[in-house]
């Protein structure tokens, strides 16, 4: 399976400027892991150690956020378009 | 610096205070420095200390801002209890050194807008600019460190 990712301007740079990637997984944890197999310098910005979702990313298969659809564990098919954006969080805690 | 009308300086003040006592919060979409759409989304953190923007809000301004070739250029929250400058949550979470992140703070009685750049862990102020349409009540552009 090899699916289209739509970067956020914040990770082009990390994958040589491009803004969107063909990534083989049948799951999104598969995709992340050929995305930092691939693009080093993304390491640390997508999944924790333990291979869960970076906390302040946001994953979609097309429409639909994963933490809806199984998380790293959604599938991911050839005609699926995935789009990652960072969270955008904060507020006025310490 | 950044560019808004009055009107969309009043769009942020209503989001932040129809989500009392939470924090409120919202995009920004525009060209360059000017702000041209103020995009509320609820605070899924639901809470007066922390905010986040909905994810189905964050993809769908996404997706408008590639359609019609504008910017996710920023994004607004509130302090209820505390003044209009970025916490240390949120110069961490930062998400875009390219964005302007206005703070709304309720604390007193008199509202509160500033806009800050936050690059690697710096946090500049910048300038607002507040511009009131040439058919409204006043004429001409306010300018102020809001």
């Amino acid at each position: 399976m090899a699916a289209t990712v739509r970067l956020p301007t914040v990770l082009r740079p990390a994958a040589g400027g491009a803004t969107t990637l063909t990534v083989e997984g049948a799951t999104i944890g598969e995709v992340l892991i050929s995305l930092t197999t691939n693009y080093p310098a993304m390491r640390g910005q997508l999944l924790n150690d333990d291979g869960t979702l970076h906390r302040f990313l946001n994953v979609y298969v097309n429409d639909d956020d994963v933490r809806y659809l199984g998380g790293v564990d959604a599938p991911v098919g050839d005609a699926d378009e995935i789009t990652l954006l960072p969270a955008v969080a904060g507020g006025s805690l310490g | 610096m950044l560019y808004l009308s009055a009107r969309q300086r009043e769009a942020m003040i209503a989001t932040c205070v129809r989500a009392l006592p939470d924090e409120g919060c919202g995009l920004l979409v525009g060209r360059g420095e000017r702000v041209e759409d103020v995009v509320a989304s609820p605070n899924v953190a639901a809470s007066a200390r922390v905010y986040e923007i909905d994810s189905r809000v964050l993809l769908a301004t996404d997706r408008r801002c590639e359609r019609e070739g504008s910017d996710l250029m920023g994004v607004f929250h509130s302090h209820t209890h505390s003044e209009a400058y970025p916490s240390p949550t949120d110069v961490a979470q930062a998400p875009d050194p390219a964005w302007h992140y206005v703070l709304v703070s309720l604390r007193d009685a008199i509202t509160v807008v500033r806009s800050y750049r936050i690059v690697e862990g710096r946090v500049d102020e910048e300038e607002v600019v507040v511009e009131r349409a040439a058919d409204g009540p006043e004429t001409g552009t306010e300018r102020r460190l809001a």
